[in-house]
């Protein structure tokens, strides 16, 4: 079964998105461990999770931490501390003044590296724990009517990943083939354009395919009204945007988040409202919000206000500043909402039990 | 199945209207100097079966795709006349207006699914026709029956085999309650069976639904004995629509099952096995069992073969492609691999090629073992031609991808004169393609040459000159290993088939032995002739002359 025992795509997003959420708001590394195990343990227990999305997105994790380290090890830091290797030091021109490459390297300045490469693997999982536990495009069914043709074009350009890694391979063959090496830059840029070639070639067969099965047909809507409510809803998504990450920050007044989070929830629920009206697309059993979908979200959610509540109960436990090299405590209650997180994935592993009835209603 | 009571009746009552009307239909391409099609006039009416047969070139699929509005709405170019479909104007309905009045499926259907779940592909045009639920859900319960999809509702759609895709992509299009399908090249990518699956459906939708089938298709021994009426279009730039036998007493394209009847002058032209075995006891009668035929290359005693596997064992991942084959190709050999989509054709060839290292066992290729040598060594051993040729193509011209082999342009020259240096090699048909890429891969001279699926898109001349190709190559003392569904050709060169079927060798002979052994892989002149065994129209042509 594929379709997810049921559970609502939008259910996994919020959970991936609060876990993601938790840990931006910590460089704690044993924390950022305990989430990333988290975001593992529900993507191995799920089913139909497809499990080599993640195992894609762990691999840019690896080289995004591998990268961040490498950093640490040729910039290195000013700060004294406990040197762990000495590399010749290389004169800067004073233009960049404060920049030193070579020199000491210290364990602290490599924790420092470590912990932040850690926080964006986190966030690179998370992401890759919800395209493999619900597929983008599933998501894109849910969106509303008003925003569909930009969902279509998200969708497009995600599923044209894979295709340009078949793409990749074939031509790669296609060389060997030709009795040429596949190897250096110049014979990777003249393999780029067959690739190319290809993907774009797809890509128009597909859209003459939509084009042919309806897609884009309009119901005697006025254009101008149409503009407006799909402005409206990408305003409303942008200011949410905006909000949240305000919200996220530390040091962000959230005297100005919180009215903006307000008037862009207002603005999408009026521009779903009137683009509902005169949506012409009806759906083909649409995904329900079911009890178990509002427990995946609430795991998700008690992840992020954990970890901010601990902000609030332990300062400092969720940024250890590495000086002096001490082992970094870890806030208890951090810990119970990443379990919180960890069990209502483990709810969800199990199919639905709802007859899968008929679903009447239209967007 | 022919029935030309259809059109007379139709003839009969003038108040019925036509599904698809073109009124003196012009096209041309932008920057193109001529149309590729010219004041074509002609009317289709419901329940009714359409080949749509001619060269490559001939606009076949321009015409198809004039149906639904792609062309001239998508593609670009000027379309004088009109085209009419269930009394809509494509001038002014581009496809999406009239989905819900024709079906177009193209020649690869999972480049046209849009969702990732057979069912949601089934609901994607209804949702956008705005169907109410209770609608949607009954009319893909019905599609499932009657594709006989119901237990892949689930499954997701890179997971289908190609026949099941081809039919999850005609459901796609019915759901949305369609009276004209338009198919371009439905069987061309399918095994033997498969395309006989496709076949029936379609022939269902016509008998049970009445509904209005336009197809193109190269393969015509495939198609010909459901078509009711045949659209030929003789590539210069006119379409003729006919009654079947009509047509191809005059069609220089034409499936053997003609040419025999031809070569024997029955009359009218018979166009399917049935009706081609009871003009065919004479025949019989005349023909000795066996035609005379050069013998197969011996076995080298105690000498290596060219080609020799040794217990090959290929997985991807978890999936075992390959069980312990075992293969030996001796020079001057023309092997065909035959065998459902998925036995493990490909997989063969690729470790043939040295694409892939052997998960264990062994394959060597003139004495060497191909994965291990690098890519300039192993080109002089061996070379392949994939099943997709424009993937080797890197240049903007022809004469760019043959620059540095010194004999590609000579090859090219003998093999299709007709194609110019300075076309674009993605811009060629299937056909010059793959001419190309053969061009290119000969010219490496190398004793083992593979081809993937070589006859996709190419119409019977274009089959011919590879048939002599491929047989020359022989005589010259190389060996060809071809993948193919294409018993026909199979049938005119290959002196060996090979036939896989989920990783092993289940047949292993000389092409007459093992193609007349089972119906699903005997060529048509075969099963005309059965129980003789004579497999091409070339050999009873010798035979008549000679006798």
């Amino acid at each position: 079964m594929s379709r997810d025992g049921g559970l609502h795509p939008g259910a996994w997003w919020v959970w991936a998105l609060g876990l993601a959420a938790a840990a931006s708001r910590t460089t704690n590394p044993l924390l950022l461990l305990l989430l990333a195990s988290v975001i593992v343990f529900a993507v191995v227990v799920h089913p139909s999770a497809r499990r080599t999305v993640l195992g894609f997105f762990a691999r840019i994790a690896a080289v995004v931490l591998a990268l961040r380290l490498a950093l640490a090890v040729v910039f290195t830091s000013p700060f004294p501390g406990h040197t762990v290797v000495r590399l010749p030091s290389v004169p800067v021109p004073s233009v960049f003044a404060g920049l030193r490459i070579g020199g000491p390297v210290t364990a602290e300045s490599l924790l420092a590296a470590l912990d932040g490469g850690m926080q964006l693997a986190v966030l690179l999982l998370a992401a890759g724990a919800a395209s493999a536990l619900a597929d983008p495009r599933s998501l894109l069914r849910c969106l509303p009517a008003a925003l569909y043709e930009v969902g279509v074009a998200v969708s497009i350009a995600v599923a044209l990943a894979p295709q340009f890694a078949t793409a990749a391979r074939r031509v790669r063959e296609a060389r060997r083939l030709r009795g040429e090496a596949g190897r250096g830059p110049v014979v990777w840029l003249r393999a780029a354009l067959p690739v190319l070639h290809g993907a774009l070639e797809r890509s128009i067969d597909l859209a003459a395919a939509m084009d042919a099965r309806g897609f884009g047909r309009r119901g005697p809507v006025r254009p101008w009204r149409r503009h407006v409510v799909t402005a409206a809803l990408v305003v409303a998504l942008l200011a949410c945007a905006a909000a949240t990450y305000g919200l996220l920050s530390p040091g962000f007044r959230s005297s100005v988040s919180l009215p903006l989070l307000a008037a862009g929830v207002g603005l999408a629920a009026a521009g779903m409202i009137v683009g509902r009206r005169d949506a012409v697309r009806s759906r083909y059993r649409p995904p329900r919000w079911t009890p178990r979908a509002w427990l995946v979200a609430a795991g998700g959610a008690a992840a992020v206000v954990s970890v901010v509540l601990a902000g609030h109960l332990t300062p400092g436990s969720l940024t250890p500043t590495g000086y002096p090299l001490t082992w970094p405590q870890v806030p208890t209650v951090a810990v119970a909402g990443a379990l919180g997180a960890a069990l209502s994935a483990l709810s969800a592993g199990t199919p639905d039990t709802v007859p899968r009835t008929l679903r009447a209603g239209t967007p | 199945m022919t029935r030309p009571d259809v059109a007379a009746r139709r003839a009969a009552d003038p108040g019925h209207p036509p599904v698809v009307e073109f009124r003196q239909v012009t096209m041309t391409y932008p920057d193109a100097d001529a149309p590729v099609l010219r004041d074509v006039s002609f009317e289709l009416g419901e329940g009714e079966l359409i080949l749509v047969v001619g060269p490559t070139g001939a606009g076949k699929s321009t015409l198809l795709s004039a149906i639904n509005g792609l062309v001239p709405h998508f593609t670009g170019g000027r379309l004088d006349g009109q085209v009419i479909v269930a009394g809509r104007d494509t001038r002014t309905h581009p496809p999406r207006e009239l989905a819900d009045v024709v079906g177009y499926v193209g020649q690869d259907p999972a480049a046209g699914f849009v969702t990732e779940v057979v069912e949601d592909e089934l609901a994607y045009a209804m949702e956008w026709l705005g169907l109410p639920p209770t609608v949607m859900r009954r009319r893909v319960e019905d599609v499932l029956d009657l594709l006989d999809l119901a237990r892949l509702r689930g499954r997701r759609l890179d997971e289908l085999s190609g026949g099941e895709q081809q039919r999850v992509a005609i459901g796609s299009v019915l759901t949305a309650g369609v009276r004209v399908l338009v198919l371009d090249e439905p069987t061309s990518a399918l095994d033997p069976p498969a395309a006989e699956e496709v076949l029936a459906v379609l022939t269902r939708l016509v008998h049970d639904l009445g509904l209005t089938v336009v197809i193109a298709e190269h393969r015509l021994e495939r198609v010909i004995q459901y078509a009711d009426r045949i659209l030929r279009l003789p590539g210069d730039g006119s379409a003729v629509l006919d009654e079947p036998s009509a047509a191809m007493a005059v069609s220089p394209l034409a499936p053997p099952v003609v040419h025999l009847a031809r070569l024997a002058g029955w009359h009218p032209v018979p166009l399917s096995i049935r009706e081609a075995r009871r003009y065919a006891a004479r025949l019989r009668a005349t023909l000795p069992p066996n035609p005379s035929r050069p013998t197969a290359p011996s076995r080298s005693l105690g000498g290596e073969p060219l080609v020799a596997v040794r217990d090959l064992v290929a997985r991807y991942g978890t999936t075992t492609a390959l069980r312990h084959v075992n293969l030996r190709v001796e020079r001057g050999e023309v092997v065909a691999l035959m065998g459902r989509n998925g036995s493990g054709k490909t997989t063969l060839l690729t470790h043939l090629a040295g694409l892939r290292p052997p998960a264990r066992g062994e394959v060597i290729v003139d004495g060497v073992r191909p994965h291990r040598l690098r890519p300039v060594e192993a080109v002089r051993h061996v070379t392949l031609v994939p099943a997709e040729p424009s993937d080797l193509f890197v240049a903007d011209s022809v004469a760019g991808e043959l620059r540095g082999l010194p004999r590609g342009r000579e090859l090219l020259r003998s093999l299709a004169p007709e194609i110019a240096d300075t076309a674009h090699p993605r811009d060629l048909s299937a056909g010059g393609q793959l001419l190309l890429a053969l061009a290119i891969m000969l010219s490496y001279d190398a004793p083992l040459l593979l081809l993937d699926e070589p006859t996709r898109g190419l119409d019977y001349a274009a089959k011919e000159r590879l048939a002599a190709i491929l047989r020359a190559r022989a005589e010259a003392g190389r060996a060809v290993v071809l993948a193919t569904h294409d018993v026909e050709l199979a049938a005119e060169v290959a002196t060996r088939t090979v036939v896989l079927a989920d990783g092993e060798v289940v047949a292993d002979g000389p092409t007459a032995e093992v193609v007349t052994a089972t119906p699903a892989f005997a060529p048509q002149v075969a099963r005309i002739l059965h129980p003789l065994r004579w497999l091409t129209v070339g050999e009873v042509r010798e035979a008549l002359e000679a006798g």
